[in-house]
């Protein structure tokens, strides 16, 4: 068994994880046949991060770090993709170009 | 044919009905068929079976479709509504147990990936006190 690909991101949108990109994040996960985790603590509690009621459920606000882990094929995509929705402010353009 | 579940919204009021529908194309997307009535037939608050029907031919997919409803009677005319169905289109539309905005959106998300009615159904509800 694979180990999980992990990597944390600060949230610097203004608003922070809001409604409109939680949908997205777990749209972005749900592109993937990994396993994709997300927390706001290294400790866990982990979140399935294909479920948008357990994304919507996170409410990471500005300045907060989102942790993120995945395991399996596409594994390190998952974190690039994932991480880099966060890092780009929920970079709206990018990944609809990529997903839609 | 959408591999999607369809998503329906009824609520008492055609602007909640409509504003909710926005939600949900805005967040979501068009990949997912989508629905909405509210209003009786007389253009007051109420809902009407007529219309139900019609939105659920309107977001008609055969992988199933999930309503979304405010109270009392949009549940109790969607229920009939889903009574009424042709035989073969009965046992694919489930009305949900879930706040009307919220469970739409959870819905339509849950539907985008190409999840099944039952799971579509469980995201929604996921959010109702147990």
């Amino acid at each position: 068994m694979k180990d999980w690909v992990t990597k944390s991101v600060v949230v610097t949108h203004a608003i922070g994880l809001h409604a409109r990109p939680s949908v997205k994040f777990t749209k972005l996960a749900k592109g993937f046949s990994s396993a994709v985790e997300v927390a706001r603590s290294l400790a866990g509690p982990w979140f399935d991060a294909k479920s948008i009621v357990k994304v919507m459920a996170i409410k990471a606000g500005k300045g907060s770090t989102l942790h993120l882990r995945a395991k399996g094929a596409d594994a390190g995509s998952a974190i690039a993709t994932l991480s880099g929705f966060v890092a780009s402010e929920f970079d709206e353009d990018r990944t609809d170009a990529a997903r839609y | 044919m959408s591999k999607n579940v369809g998503i329906v919204i009824v609520s008492h009021s055609l602007d909640i009905a409509k504003g909710t529908a926005d939600m949900v194309r805005n967040m979501v997307g068009t990949a997912i068929p989508l629905a909405f009535c509210g209003g009786n037939p007389d253009g007051g608050l109420g809902t009407s079976i007529e219309k139900i029907l019609a939105a659920i031919d309107e977001a008609w997919s055969e992988r199933g479709v999930a309503i979304l409803v405010d109270l009392g009677g949009a549940e109790t005319n969607s229920e009939m509504a889903v009574e009424m169905l042709p035989e073969n289109r009965r046992g694919k539309v489930k009305v949900c147990n879930a706040p009307i905005v919220e469970g739409a959106v959870m819905a339509a998300t849950e539907a985008w990936g190409g999840a099944s009615l039952d799971e579509v159904k469980r995201t929604a509800e996921e959010l109702s006190p147990q």
